[in-house]
């Protein structure tokens, strides 16, 4: 029997990792031999915590000590002080878990960040070890699988799904009990069940985190569906840019077959299922459910018109259910804890909750879950923590490239999927970029186009070309050549594709411009009619300048990689603007702030 | 795994082994100061763990914390109960801690002459 007495938790998501958790994991286990603790602390490797911004994240139990941002030589400190004398390392603490006035610790489930969440998909993740099926299992895990195999049948199963009011997570929001009744009512002698786990909008990492922190209910639910809709062989379609990801699930699968919780006759029920991994290579459209289907079978990644859909002929022309990462986590709680109970959280038509991540000018960069119908404003302040150097929100860039913009009179609208359409954005995969003022929504709309057109597949022309030539559009308007008349043009270009394009891809390629042109049109007409860009983002449209605050100190001098600021000491200096390339290195560099952009 | 049972039967043994990592009611403190290592705390905060973990005590913690003051008489073991109480054992040894895990903790009734009350 373990006798620990600790349990230190080190994050092995994405983030953590590329920040060096390796490291300190290594470090801690070092410490830890040095001090003899073997037998008192144990090391857990656990997914993603969801406050990235502050990782290598590392949490102590039975206090819930947050530690933030450690590094390798804190494990020797944490470890003599904490775990060898109990004496709590203040220092390393993540800020807020310190109460500054009645000098009270806080546990990591006390901080701000994680008391509004409410975490349903991500409740593994950052408290299990996903790599070892024990601890899932000690989580209620394969307990819904049993509940399903011995005391459903599989009508009752989507009948229970259906009533829960789950939507797909993937954009979409396609109820998924609908969705899964399609393919059982089809009738065949082969059946599949697909996860599609080809996560690929800029900013979004939730199923990869969900992946990497809690692989084994993405097993549970594809074995719940395929006995939901009679499949019997499954396959999780993963881009091989996901390497920890793809890691742990292959462990998962190989740990459920070993416990005959995948495989032949499961729970003696004669039940089968088998899963198997298919890699993609990591090409956007993939994500687009009929070409994931052809990358699977070996072809080339391209979309083709539905109907039919893939619910009745899908892989190899069978019925095929495709559902997203996010979704599947959410259904053995559901089948768990009951459709009512999923029921009553969120709002009339968006049920349950979603996961997003948060990025762009925000201080809690990471990964947050909420309840559908909590605010935006609830999201970027409270959770989120605000816009960091006081600088003024602007707009939230919500579901990538396919998706809009939400702007600050926006900010106490309810996030539901049918809210945020009606905003002209969309759920997405639940990507939510946050901008400030220095973001240049032209830019932004640049940004996405430039996206969209690398990942179009070059099927259907409105995609192919139509993409493109907006894009040309937009780079001529942040090059200061816009013309009178260049909006209007992009607007219809922008619907002609939408009406026109083979799949949702191309559908929604246009939504960034159709959406900051909504909200944002003065700064398209500051780019075309002024040649100014209000936000000082676009180079072209920019002359840096030096005002009369100037020192004559020549550090800008000495940082300005083309030499074209000239000027003698403790007298006003001055940029050759036909010289400078406007990287902006003098200003950082200029100690008075005398540096302008304009 | 051929039946429910089975999955249930891991799941009771797994759980013993994370549930450190939820809320927990009952909070035992023992201080693991210098003088309190000197006076041979570690062996005591052992048996204690040890104790916690054989009766599957739940929502019972065990922590660590620094010098309690009155170094003469560690080791000393705190217990603080869900309702703020707390009792305060001291000079403990590993037998002493197995004993008022037995009769406080599972049994509810504090050993008076462990207390520092009887011993200050």
């Amino acid at each position: 029997m373990e006798l620990y007495r600790s349990h230190v938790l080190i994050c092995g998501g994405t983030g953590c990792t590329s920040s060096g958790s390796d490291l300190v994991e290594e470090r801690f286990n070092e410490e830890i031999k040095k001090n003899g603790l073997e037998k008192e602390v144990k090391i857990i490797r656990t997914g993603c915590f969801g406050l990235c911004e502050v990782g290598p994240v590392v949490v102590v139990y039975p206090e819930g000590s947050f530690y933030a941002h450690v590094k390798p030589e804190d494990a020797k400190t944490i470890t003599e002080e904490h775990l060898l004398k109990g004496r709590i390392v203040r220092d390393l603490l993540y800020y807020e878990s310190l109460e500054e006035a009645s000098d009270q610790v806080k546990s990591i489930n006390e901080v701000d960040f994680y008391q509004k969440q409410m975490r349903v998909a991500l409740r593994n993740c950052g408290v299990i070890d996903p790599e070892n099926i024990e601890e899932y299992i000690a989580m209620d895990g394969y307990a819904a699988l049993g509940k399903v195999l011995t005391e459903m049948s599989p009508a009752d199963v989507i009948n229970h799904i259906k009533q829960s009011g789950l939507r797909g997570r993937g954009g979409g929001g396609f109820p998924t009990g609908v969705k899964w009744s399609f393919a059982a009512g089809a009738k065949n002698d082969q059946k599949y069940m697909i996860c599609n786990a080809d996560e690929g909008d800029p900013g979004a990492f939730m199923d990869r985190s969900v992946l990497e922190g809690d692989p084994h209910a993405i097993i549970e639910a594809m074995a719940i569906a395929g006995y939901a809709i009679g499949a019997s062989q499954g396959f999780v379609y993963i881009r091989a840019e996901y390497p920890i990801a793809v890691q742990r699930l292959e462990i998962a699968i190989a740990q459920a077959k070993e416990n005959g919780l995948l495989g032949k006759d499961i729970f003696g029920t004669g039940f089968d299922f088998d899963l198997e991994i298919r890699l993609g290579a990591g090409a956007f459209v993939c994500g687009e459910e009929t070409a994931l289907l052809q990358s699977i079978e070996g072809y080339r990644g391209m979309p083709r018109p539905k109907p039919p859909f893939p619910a009745n002929k899908g892989l190899w022309q069978k019925p095929t259910i495709i559902n997203n990462v996010e979704t599947l986590a959410n259904i053995p709680q559901i089948i768990l804890k009951g459709a009512e109970w999923f029921s009553s959280i969120g709002t009339e038509k968006s049920k349950g909750t979603k996961v997003f991540a948060l990025g762009g000018k925000i201080n809690n960069t990471g990964l947050i879950e909420i309840p559908m119908g909590t605010t935006l404003r609830e999201v970027i302040y409270d959770i989120g923590g605000g816009i960091p150097n006081g600088k003024k929100f602007k707009a939230v860039q919500t579901g990538g490239p396919s998706g809009g913009c939400i702007t600050y009179e926006h900010l106490d609208q309810p996030i539901d999927y049918d809210n945020l359409i009606a905003l002209g954005s969309m759920m997405g995969s639940g990507g939510m970029i946050v901008m400030d003022e220095d973001n240049c929504m032209v830019d932004i709309a640049r940004f996405f186009l430039d996206f969209t057109v690398d990942e179009s597949c070059g099927k259907c022309t409105p995609c192919r070309e139509g993409t493109k030539r907006m894009l040309e559009m937009l780079e001529k308007i942040t090059s200061g050549r816009g013309e009178e008349g260049d909006i209007e043009k992009l607007e219809k270009l922008a619907y002609t594709i939408k009406d026109s394009a083979l799949c949702g891809l191309g559908q929604t390629a246009p939504n960034p411009v159709i959406s900051t042109i909504r909200y944002f049109r003065d700064e398209y007409e500051a780019h075309i009619n002024d040649k100014k860009c209000p936000a000082g983002v676009c180079k072209n449209l920019l002359t840096y300048y030096i005002t009369d605050a100037c020192i004559g100190c020549t550090k800008c001098a000495r940082n300005c990689p083309v030499d074209c600021i000239s000027g003698e000491v403790k007298k006003l200096h001055v940029i050759d603007a036909e010289k400078c390339i406007k990287c902006g290195a003098c200003m950082e560099a200029c100690p008075v702030n005398a540096i302008i952009k304009k | 795994m051929k039946t429910l049972a089975e999955l249930a039967k891991i799941r009771d043994e797994a759980k013993g082994k994370i549930d450190l990592r939820g809320k927990k009611g009952t909070r035992i403190v023992v201080g693991m100061a210098t003088c309190g290592i000197a006076a041979g705390a570690r062996p005591v905060l052992l048996s204690l763990v040890e104790e916690v973990k054989k009766r599957n005590l739940n929502d019972v913690e065990v922590v660590q914390t620094g010098c309690i003051g009155v170094c003469r008489l560690e080791p000393i073991v705190e217990i603080y109960e869900e309702n703020g109480e707390k009792v305060t054992y001291v000079e403990m040894t590993p037998e002493k801690a197995r004993k008022v895990i037995a009769d406080h903790i599972v049994n509810g009734k504090v050993v008076s002459e462990y207390t520092i009350g009887a011993n200050a």
